[in-house]
């Protein structure tokens, strides 16, 4: 089960984070869960949001960069190295976590955002783990 | 089809040998009739037996812009002002117009060189050849004209301003060549695919010119009125249209290397290059009777090739024209022109990234920064992508000048809003105050 996350790019100028936020807000689109990721002179915001393809067409109007793909958000819980069964099982497949961040969605347990090289079979793998796997209703 | 084919097939040395007596030739007619290269030469301490041949060229002193503006209208005239049957002139937006002056003579070698041109795309006797550049003080009408009356094709002197008697006239005497810009040319097409009559055209081929044009537009050209493009080069100053025209190879403009002398020179040092290096074009005329030019800067910039062609030519072949050497800057002591850059970045993925060069000093060394815009093509939701790019642009670039630049990702529209769309170069150095 894959979920829908928006990336946009942003140049490291200042109020820039700012801005593309409030074109969000003011289109009423809700933010589920934020993430930034910084590189030396650009950084890529990655959201959960309630429409990710009515926020790409506002961003859009609003000159932002972004784009719409599909990762795998989990719920693991607290017990000690549950984490590290996902990723072990993931890795001894073959396939590459290109990035992972955590979701803050305020449940029980830890929100996990996972892009890999082969996000059909780590959709498979996870499947099979007592693993729960978030819906995009279920998060929207 | 070759007009000439003694000339236009000569072998090297003998081109060569050719050039060598009409350039001693030459030498001497300016430094006797003409003060002001005659004072030019022997401000460098150069008397006409000092050039012996071809070998020698680069003694001369380069005749300039400055010098044309100094020499206006007719200080550079070789001969009796009577010997000149007719005069024609650029507009001069730039300064003072650049002259034409010919003498009979002058516009037989014109006509030659035209003829070649229209043959070598093609035309002959049987053809119908509507003119629609402009006829006057431009060159492009008159120098048409007489290239395609010469070959003996049925002329039809359209001139320009009027598109819907041109469409008339093409249709009505089933012209099959068409002389004019590109980008005219272009109008016609769309004009005639509005009004549903591209199939009552009877076209085979054009011979465009007087603008610069890429390969898209000659592809948007061929296809939209079904002929084959060729592209014609020539300067007023030099005689007008029908310098160089490229053959059905489409791999570079043979000029007439029996009546121009061309040479690739370092814009910033004036030095000679290696063939296949790109400089400035330069032309020595080596016939012209009433404003013969000496080591002409054309600040064109392009490159040369002496092999001989498919077609069977031998004479050099002028590359794809690549910017003007007004645009070249120099960093780092590497000369750049952006049109490189530009071409350069259409390799990361086939279309031309909106993008600024900033150039800057920085503790007495130049600096280069490349800002691109990440248009959504670009777009990566993944950083190491995105680092890809900015590696990608770097490697380019740094193969196509020579130089590390910094590459700056920016976001979409930034730099037309505040450089407007043709601006590709901000110099924030302060090199002249
Ligand atoms: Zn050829």
């Amino acid at each position: 089960m894959y979920v829908k996350q928006l990336s946009v790019f942003l140049e490291n100028r200042e109020g820039r984070l700012e801005e593309a936020l409030k074109v969000l807000k003011d289109n009423g689109i809700n933010i589920i869960s934020l993430s930034l990721s910084d590189a030396s002179d650009f950084g890529l915001l990655r959201l959960i949001v309630s429409d990710p393809d009515e926020a790409r067409r506002v961003l859009k109007e609003s000159r932002f960069s972004s784009q719409v793909s599909d990762i795998i958000a989990i719920r693991i819980s607290h017990t000690v190295g549950s984490l590290f069964e996902v990723l072990r099982a993931i890795t001894e497949a073959g396939i590459n976590i290109e990035y992972m961040y955590t979701l803050s969605v305020g449940v029980e347990g830890a929100s996990l955002a996972l892009k890999t090289s082969d996000l059909a079979r780590t959709d498979e793998l996870i499947g099979g783990m007592s693993v729960h796997m978030y819906t995009q209703e279920e998060l929207g | 089809m070759i007009w000439n084919e003694a000339k236009e097939c000569m072998p090297r040395e003998e081109i060569e040998e050719l050039q060598s007596a009409r350039l001693k030739k030459l030498v001497d007619r300016v430094y006797h009739n003409v003060e002001y290269y005659r004072r030019k030469m022997q401000e460098v301490g150069l008397e006409p037996m000092d050039i012996q041949g071809i070998q020698d060229i680069e003694k001369l002193p380069f005749t300039t812009n400055e010098d044309l503006n100094k020499a206006y209208p007719l200080g550079l005239l070789a001969v009796p002002r009577s010997e000149i049957i007719r005069i024609h002139a650029t507009s001069g937006t730039t300064g003072k117009p650049k002259i034409g002056a010919y003498t009979r003579r002058d516009i037989d070698i014109w006509a030659e060189g035209v003829a070649r041109c229209m043959t070598m795309a093609g035309v002959t006797r049987d053809d119908t050849v509507l003119v629609s550049y402009g006829y006057g003080l431009f060159t492009g009408g008159l120098g048409a004209h007489y290239g395609a009356e010469k070959i003996g094709a049925m002329v039809i002197p359209v001139s320009t301003g009027n598109t819907a008697k041109l469409i008339g006239m093409l249709i009505d005497f089933q012209a099959t060549v068409i002389a004019c810009t590109p980008s005219y040319l272009l109008h016609i097409a769309e004009t005639l695919e509005k009004e549903n009559k591209i199939d009552q055209i009877k076209l085979k081929c054009c011979i465009c010119g007087a603008e610069p044009w890429t390969d898209e537009m000659r592809a948007q050209i061929e296809k939209r009125l079904h002929i084959k493009a060729y592209d014609i080069y020539g300067l007023t100053e030099m005689m007008g249209p029908g310098v160089a025209n490229d053959c059905d190879a489409h791999a570079g403009l043979h000029i007439w290397e029996d009546h121009f002398l061309p040479e690739i020179v370092d814009p910033a040092t004036g030095k000679h290059l290696a063939p296949g290096e790109t400089g400035e074009l330069v032309i020595t005329t080596l016939t012209k009777e009433g404003l013969p030019l000496v080591r002409y800067r054309t600040h064109d910039l392009t490159s040369l090739s002496y092999e001989k062609c498919s077609c069977g030519r031998t004479m050099a072949r002028i590359q794809r024209f690549k910017g003007r050497t007004d645009d070249m800057l120099i960093i780092k002591g590497v000369n750049v022109f952006p049109t490189q850059v530009e071409a350069a970045l259409l390799t990361i993925d086939g279309t031309t990234p909106h993008y600024l060069m900033v150039v800057d000093r920085v503790d007495n060394q130049d600096t280069l920064e490349i800002q691109i815009e990440v248009e959504e093509r670009f777009f990566s939701d993944e950083i190491r992508s995105l680092e890809k790019l900015a590696d990608k642009v770097r490697s380019v670039l740094k193969t196509a000048i020579g130089l590390n630049a910094r590459v700056k990702l920016v976001e979409p529209d930034t730099l037309e809003h505040s450089q407007g769309k043709t601006k590709h170069v901000v110099d924030k150095r302060k090199l002249y105050d």
